[in-house]
């Protein structure tokens, strides 16, 4: 079935020193035309990643494969994979068309040839008539636009991101997010991008990877990783969210669980595995729960005690103690102002099942 | 309104202050490099132009000669002044300076003059044309007198035309020196062709240290520049008598290479005390001078270049020629420039390991100074030297930029 499979990492693992795993067990595989994010912390292990498959690095054990074939004896100016560096790696003695010209030379392509495709890149990104600034005359907007230009100027059906935008300020790598964005429809390239903010991966991307300490914990479409994450690590990451932590008191039936948290039982939906007495966290988003709802419309209710109230705007953030911990948050909509609600006011929260996911205990994570 | 007042008040107040006291910072080391640098350079280039010995001791003399048309001998006036000055500087101690300086022109001199001015002691009255052709020949001779006007002159080129093997004639044209004399331009010529050559080499042998050292992880980097940079935790002296240890006739390679076989005992090959040693030791020495500036410059060029000229398809080979060379050049060129710049004037190692035709125009100005004494001349040959750096210096700023260096 790897018909219209692009890349494939198959129980990659990547040790530098030989002792600690950097990369742990990797298995991934990516549709021909998808957008795939690697998204993680700092030290996650999602440059070696890349190095790996771009062929900079070797796997310690486990096999990539490009199409179906291996490519642990490919070398990298063999695999045909263009790729984006973290700080772009344009080169400063040549002029922006000498940086795109590159690959196209030293592919032996004839100088209209090359002319003419450079420039097609160069619309591509819109940066028409740069050809002959100095990378260094560039804004670094348009020295990122270079970058991807060159990574895609000799037609690769693979791109590589490294963190393309970590430099940028907020408005231009939004900006540039729906640039890349629109590039990869318009040429249909498989991109695997990498990125440590979530928002970003959230807008670019079909599928994310969440990456931790060299492990993929979930890999999902980003409404499937909001919605449905599996282990707290990803919940947390993702989003806002209240994590709480409990006892399993009782297993029903449907995957529901009871748990015991400060002081109150709520029942949530077991998404780990779970038995009697164990731990584990629930995890809540702040929007789905309700102020004050009709009685018995939820079938988790506590009380709570209004702690502290900010405006963000759109929405409001109320802060709440409830089940036990001061830092309960919940958000409502700026629709219907704050509905007389004051600090110090008690209500009652209201939350689903569904909405309340048992996942994974981590310690220090709450 | 505050906002056109406050620049103004910024820009003038503090700095004027700040800049007194940087240049009261700074004020004992230009006092040094003037005293220790500048000054011994100034009067030294003064000496190569300027040498008033004669002038100053045979003042009538030589103003009589500038007159003299210069065919035959000279009139009676001239030998009168001469029989005094002469007389007078014998008294003045200052004959014998006066001779030398003379003597270098036209040579047998000194002991003309000395022979001629004690015999001048006891005569009273002239005619004085008859009495010094009656103390030597050489009075008759009427180069002696133009070696005499020649000489007299405060201000000559005569060093410079000697440095690049000229010469003045009497009648005031300038000519290559006869081809026994033409020592120096052959000397220069061979100081610029063995520092081009020792360059070569330290660029061909440093290079790849300084890609190592600049790939290498912090710590193992910093121990490798230690290693480069131990060489000058060593005497200089220690240095290059370690290399005669080595390349001696009875010395450690040549022992070994006779022990292998390679060679026979008889067959002992010359690796030192000829031009082979010069450009050994001296390779040896300037290395880290070549190695630290490459390193500087190599450090900056991010890693991702070659990956990223290999994900774009180039071979390491093309990478390296289009990639990395490129931008190492300011390394080679501030590198190549100092090692040139050093070696075309060093003087020790070449002193020490050089034999006879090892030596380079170091050792020549060196003889000069302290062996000749001829400081004009060592003045000059040393301005040509210097003149040489500086069109290199301006080359190299012309060709790559010395902002660009690298040396920061
Ligand atoms: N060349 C190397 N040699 C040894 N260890 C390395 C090397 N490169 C990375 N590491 C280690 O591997 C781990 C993962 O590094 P990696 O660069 O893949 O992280 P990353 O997810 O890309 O982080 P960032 O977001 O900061 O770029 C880190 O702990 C790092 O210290
Ligand atoms: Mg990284």
């Amino acid at each position: 079935m790897t018909e219209g499979i692009h890349v494939e990492f198959d129980g990659v693992s990547k040790s530098y020193d030989g002792r600690t795993l950097v990369v742990e067990d990797l298995n991934l595989r990516i549709r021909t035309g998808e957008f795939v994010t690697l998204l993680g912390p700092s030290g996650s292990g999602k440059t070696t990643i890349l190095m790996m498959l771009a062929g900079f690095q070797a796997p310690t054990a486990g096999e990539i494969r490009l199409e179906g074939r291996p490519i642990q004896n490919l070398p990298a100016r063999k695999r045909g994979i263009g790729m984006v560096f973290q700080n772009y790696a344009l080169f400063p003695h040549m002029t922006v068309g000498g940086n795109l010209a590159f690959p196209l030379e030293v592919r032996g392509l004839a100088p209209d040839e090359c002319r003419e495709r450079v420039d097609r890149a160069l619309r591509l990104v819109r940066l028409e008539g740069f050809a002959d600034r100095r990378p260094g005359q560039l804004s670094g907007g348009q020295q990122q636009r270079v970058a991807i230009a060159r990574a895609l100027v000799f037609e690769p059906s693979l791109v590589l991101m490294d963190e393309p935008l970590g430099a940028l300020d907020r408005s231009l790598r939004e900006e540039m997010q729906y640039e890349i964005r629109r590039i990869h429809q318009t040429l249909g390239v498989t991109v695997v991008y990498v990125t440590h903010d979530q928002q970003e991966a959230m807008v670019m991307s079909d599928r994310i990877a969440v990456l931790r300490g060299g492990v993929v914990e979930q890999i999902a479409a980003p409404e499937g990783l909001y919605e449905e994450p599996e282990r707290a690590f990803v919940a947390s990451f993702i989003g806002e969210n209240n994590r709480l932590h409990g006892r399993v008191t009782r297993l029903l039936d449907g995957d529901v669980c009871e748990v015991e948290t400060g002081g109150e039982r709520v029942r949530a939906l077991r998404v780990v595995e779970c038995a009697e007495g164990d731990e584990v966290t629930l995890s809540i988003r702040p929007e789905r729960i309700a102020i004050d709802p009709e009685e018995g419309r939820y079938t988790n209710e506590v009380t709570a005690v209004v702690v502290d109230m900010t405006f963000l705007g759109d929405h409001l953030r109320i802060r709440l103690s409830a089940c036990g911990r001061r830092d309960f948050i919940v958000t409502i909509p700026n629709v219907l102002g704050h509905g007389g609600l004051l600090v110090g006011d008690t209500v009652r929260l209201g939350w689903t099942v569904s909405d309340c996911r048992a996942l994974n205990h981590e310690r220090g994570t709450e | 309104m505050t906002g056109a007042r406050q620049p103004r008040r910024y820009s003038a107040g503090p700095g004027s202050g700040a800049r007194l006291r940087a240049f009261g910072l700074v004020t004992p080391l230009l006092l040094f490099v003037g005293v220790t640098f500048i000054a011994p350079l100034v009067t030294m280039l003064v000496r190569s132009v300027h040498d008033p010995v004669v002038a100053d001791a045979l003042p009538e003399t030589v103003s009589l000669l500038h007159d003299w048309n210069g065919e035959g001998l000279p009139p009676e006036p001239v030998y009168a002044a001469a029989a005094r000055e002469l007389n007078q500087a014998r008294e003045d101690r200052t004959l014998g300076q006066v001779a030398g300086r003379v003597n270098r022109v036209q040579s047998g001199m000194r002991s003309v003059f000395t022979r001629t001015a004690r015999a001048l002691e006891d005569i009273e009255a002239g005619p004085w044309r008859d009495v010094f052709s009656g103390i030597n020949e050489a009075w008759n001779d009427p180069a002696t007198w133009h070696a005499i006007k020649s000489t007299g002159q405060r201000f000559t080129a005569r060093h410079y035309l000697n440095a690049v093997d000229m010469q003045r004639l009497p009648d005031g044209s300038v000519t290559r020196q006869p081809e026994e004399r033409r020592i120096y331009l052959r000397l220069f010529w061979r100081t610029l062709l063995v520092s081009s050559a020792i360059t070569f080499l330290c660029l061909l042998l440093g290079y790849p240290i300084a890609h190592l050292i600049a790939q290498a992880p912090p710590r193992r980097a910093n121990l490798l520049l230690v290693l480069v940079l131990v060489p000058f935790w060593t005497s200089l002296l220690v240095r290059t008598t370690a290399w005669i240890v080595l390349l001696q006739t009875q010395g450690v390679i040549n022992d070994l290479l006779v022990t292998l076989g390679l060679i026979g005992d008889d067959g002992r090959l010359a690796m030192i005390y000829n031009m082979t040693g010069t450009i050994v030791a001296m390779t040896h020495v300037l290395l880290p001078f070549m190695v630290l500036p490459l390193y500087s410059v190599m450090r900056t060029i991010p890693r991702d270049h070659m990956n990223a000229a290999a994900s774009l398809g180039a071979t390491p080979r093309q990478a390296f020629l289009r990639v990395y060379w490129p931008q190492s050049l300011p390394g080679v060129g501030a590198g190549s420039l100092l090692v040139f710049i050093l070696a075309i004037g060093f003087y020790i190692t070449p002193a020490l390991v050089g034999g006879s035709d090892g030596q380079l125009i170091s050792g020549m100005i060196a003889y000069h100074m302290q062996t000749s004494l001829n400081w004009g001349l060592a003045g000059a040959l040393g301005g040509v030297l210097l003149l040489g750096v500086l069109v290199l210096y301006v080359l190299y700023d012309r060709l790559v930029g010395v902002e660009r260096m690298g040396l920061s």
